[in-house]
């Protein structure tokens, strides 16, 4: 199954290598992750998708909570959340197609944030699975460059993770 | 007012502050501004180590036999890298050792300088934590997390990587040593949960077949003296594992001995077949379970321990309580003798269960008497000379030992009477770590026995530290049982790979000990048979070589295994009990 983790922890140098490295040392496996310092700057939010099983995630979470520098470890999964992901994407749209990848922009209600006369670059925000689906909707050949921001997420309501 | 000093002197000043007697070290070109520190100052003894794995090994020896971290001081580079293999050896065995690095100034930082190593990156997956120290000032503060962060909890080694320029003996600081250490990411926990207290006592007092497992976490925790008395109150049979020897009285009839892959008969057996186990300070590791699903399939379990990680990790668990072994256990025993009666209602039980045991520990225990026994030829047997060790020093000695046929034959015949006494490698299984472990334990009680149970293989792993016992006259007593191969390898060959030695001797190749350890000036003595050793371990231990390293090279039957074992794969109660009767 799916997770989205949301870590605490000292915005200090070499506090995201442990995270990271816990990751790798113990066979685990990231997906995605984004990491940026909150509104207190001595704190750094990460967001981290991975696979497992709930024995899994367990030990995952036991062994970030063991780092010494992380402060708090929050299953998002487990409850009610908000999920967002920002992906840019650059598409070729030029004659016929370039009214056709509009449409499909508005449909996902992406914007185009940069035109020349062979390219479209799209910004979308959602789900994660609503930017996959948005590729698929488009033709592949006229895919031309992907970048994705990584999950970030946030409890619903009263689910908070703060000191 | 306050003092202004160097960042070199502050480390060390923070140091003592921290209550530290030894650093053990070796210098180089980036700590030479702390050893300069060391040299103006009379408070703490630095011991001159010949390779930094074997500091890091006496400062984990440090540790383990006093409780208190041991210190060690290596420059940057090779001087860091070799204390890696020690580091690794406190992380698995969860030792609290503080590594102090030097390394290149930090304007020189990721150039590729001179003897610039990523220390912090390269010790990363096996410190409980580190620290790259920024600025001179910080380093009071510094020193006093990586103690506190060492000691508590789940101890473990911490790196404080020092770069130069931060000891600068020229640029001065108000020295203030903070008296406490607070982290807000950083709480360990220490009492156990009440009402999973209330639960582990209720199945405690159900169990009709329990046993308990104990592990490193009993002797690290000092939680003994509680294991005890929970122990005497349930009159309940105890096992420990390789790493919580000596937690139980040793020779003990409410002691089954080791469990695990050489383990006794009987606790393997207990523990296949109990209906309970309560586990303190343990970690089911694969050593211990073979194959976990077909681990105890009977029993419910009962896990304390102070890491939450190690619970339900490879086993799940009934009752899990995250708490201090010794914290707990006092809490559980509390509500024991308030609330259950003097005699349990499964007192009937227990007592069938206790004559099973018995049975399994007169059909295959072990033999704590060998003398009758000779190997080939009339050979002298390793058993024996563990065995007259254990009587000439009254089970009263330190005893580290190595990695190998030796260690486990240590392990199964020298019954510790008391925790912190059996010193050994059991998570990383570090050759080598015997010799100099000794070394710690030696500087931190120079008066007592201390004894490495050691191999040819392992000895020569860290053998150039005969000189550092020249030097402070260590008067160690190191027991080289030697079987002139990597015995522990040789055994696994015949036993899995129809006796093909590949690479595991070396008859031919190895030097006289007894004239090599004479030449750093200590005493070598060499036996060959029985009669031999029973001449000269009264010796070894009395007044004649009290101030003396005695060195025994005791030639021993080559083909000698190690039973029981377990085999692969198999359940706890499957063992091979003997070269010519499998189970
Ligand atoms: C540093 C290191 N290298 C390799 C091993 C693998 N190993 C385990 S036991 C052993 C043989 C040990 O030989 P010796 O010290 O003579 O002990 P014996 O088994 O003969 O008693 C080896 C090579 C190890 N544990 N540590
Ligand atoms: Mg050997």
């Amino acid at each position: 199954m799916r997770r989205i983790i949301a870590v605490l922890l000292e915005n200090e140098a070499g506090a995201l290598s442990r995270v990271v490295g816990l990751f790798a040392q113990r066979n685990y496996n990231i997906e995605t992750l984004t990491v940026a310092p909150t509104e207190d700057p001595t704190l750094s939010r990460l967001t981290l998708t991975t696979e497992g099983d709930d024995g899994k995630i367990e030990q995952i979470t036991k062994h970030l909570n063991r780092l010494i520098e992380v402060v708090r470890v929050f299953d998002l999964t487990e409850g009610d959340h908000l999920e967002r992901e920002i992906m840019m994407i650059k598409v070729r749209a030029d004659g016929a197609t370039r009214a056709e990848v509009k449409r499909t922009t508005d449909i996902f209600r992406g914007q185009i944030v940069d035109v020349n006369q062979n390219t479209y670059t799209i910004q979308l925000v959602g789900p994660s699975g609503k930017l996959a689906a948005f590729i698929d909707a488009l033709d592949r050949n006229q895919v031309v460059e992907v970048v994705r921001s990584g999950v970030s997420g946030i409890g619903r309501g009263d689910r908070i993770l703060s000191l | 007012m306050t003092e202004r000093l160097s960042g070199g002197d502050m480390l060390i000043r923070a140091l003592h502050d921290e209550g530290v007697e030894y650093i053990f070290g070796y210098p180089g070109g980036a700590a030479l501004h702390i050893y300069d520190a060391i040299f103006r100052q009379q408070e703490i003894e630095h011991i001159l180590v010949r390779h930094e794995q074997a500091a890091t090994h006496m400062a984990d020896g440090y540790a383990r036999a006093t409780g208190r971290p041991g210190v060690v001081l290596v420059t940057s580079g090779p001087g860091a890298t070799n204390a890696i293999t020690g580091i690794a050896t406190a992380y698995m065995d969860s030792t609290p050792i503080v590594v102090i690095s030097g390394q290149v100034p930090t304007d020189l930082i990721g150039t590729d300088a001179f003897q610039e190593t990523d220390m912090v990156g390269i010790s990363r997956p096996v410190v409980k934590h580190s620290f790259l120290v920024r600025a001179a000032s910080e380093i009071p503060d510094v020193v006093k997390k990586a103690f506190y962060i060492a000691a508590s909890g789940r101890p473990g080694p911490v790196v404080i990587d020092v770069p130069k320029d931060t000891t600068d003996p020229n640029e001065r600081y108000e020295y203030n040593y903070p008296a406490e250490v607070s982290l807000r990411s950083y709480k360990p926990s220490s009492g156990g949960h009440v009402g999973q207290i209330r639960n582990a006592v209720r199945a405690l007092s159900e169990a009709r077949r329990p046993v308990i497992y104990t592990g490193g976490g009993v002797v690290q925790g000092e939680a003994s003296a509680e294991l005890v008395a929970v122990a005497r109150k349930l009159g309940y049979p105890v096992t420990n594992t390789l790493m919580g020897l000596g937690a139980f009285p040793g020779d003990d009839p409410q002691f089954l001995g080791m469990l695990g892959m050489h383990g006794t008969y009987e606790a393997n057996c207990a523990m296949h077949h109990a209906d309970l186990i309560f586990a303190v300070g343990a970690r089911f590791d694969d050593r211990v379970t073979n194959n976990p699903a077909k681990f105890c399939p009977e029993a419910r379990i009962i896990h304390v321990d102070v890491d939450p990680a190690s619970i339900a990790k490879i086993i799940d668990v009934d009752i899990p309580i995250v708490g201090h072994c010794k914290v707990v256990l006092a809490e559980i025993l509390a509500v024991l003798e308030t609330e259950i009666a003097d005699t349990l209602d499964n007192a009937d039980d227990v007592t069938a269960w206790w004559q099973r045991i018995d049975r399994w520990r007169a059909e295959h225990g072990l033999d704590h008497d060998q003398s009758e026994r000779r190997g080939a030829g009339g050979s002298l047997l390793p058993q024996q000379v563990v065995q007259a060790v254990y009587r000439a020093t009254g089970g009263d000695a330190y005893v580290t030992s190595d990695v190998g046929q030796h260690q486990m034959f240590a392990a199964q015949y020298y019954r510790f009477p008391e925790p912190r006494r059996w010193i050994n490698s059991g998570g990383l299984g570090t050759m080598g770590f015997g010799f100099p472990a000794a070394m710690g334990v030696q500087f931190a009680f120079p008066d007592k026995t201390v004894v490495c149970i050691t191999g040819e293989g392992s000895f020569m792993m860290n053998m150039q530290e005969l000189s550092t016992c020249m030097q402070y006259s260590l008067p160690i007593k190191i027991i080289n049982l030697n079987n002139q191969a990597l015995g522990m390898v040789k055994q696994w060959q015949d036993m899995q790979y129809a006796g093909r030695h590949s690479q595991s001797t070396y008859r031919d190749a190895l030097p006289d000990f007894s004239q090599m350890v004479a030449s750093f000036g200590h005493v070598g003595i060499k036996v060959t048979t029985l009669e031999e050793l029973n001449s000269v371990v009264p010796d070894i231990f009395g007044d004649r070589y009290r101030n003396d390293l005695v060195f025994l090279d005791a030639h021993i039957d080559p083909d000698e295994h190690v039973y029981p074992m377990s085999i692969k794969g198999g359940a706890l109660k499957d063992m091979v009990l003997g070269k010519e009767e499998p189970t």
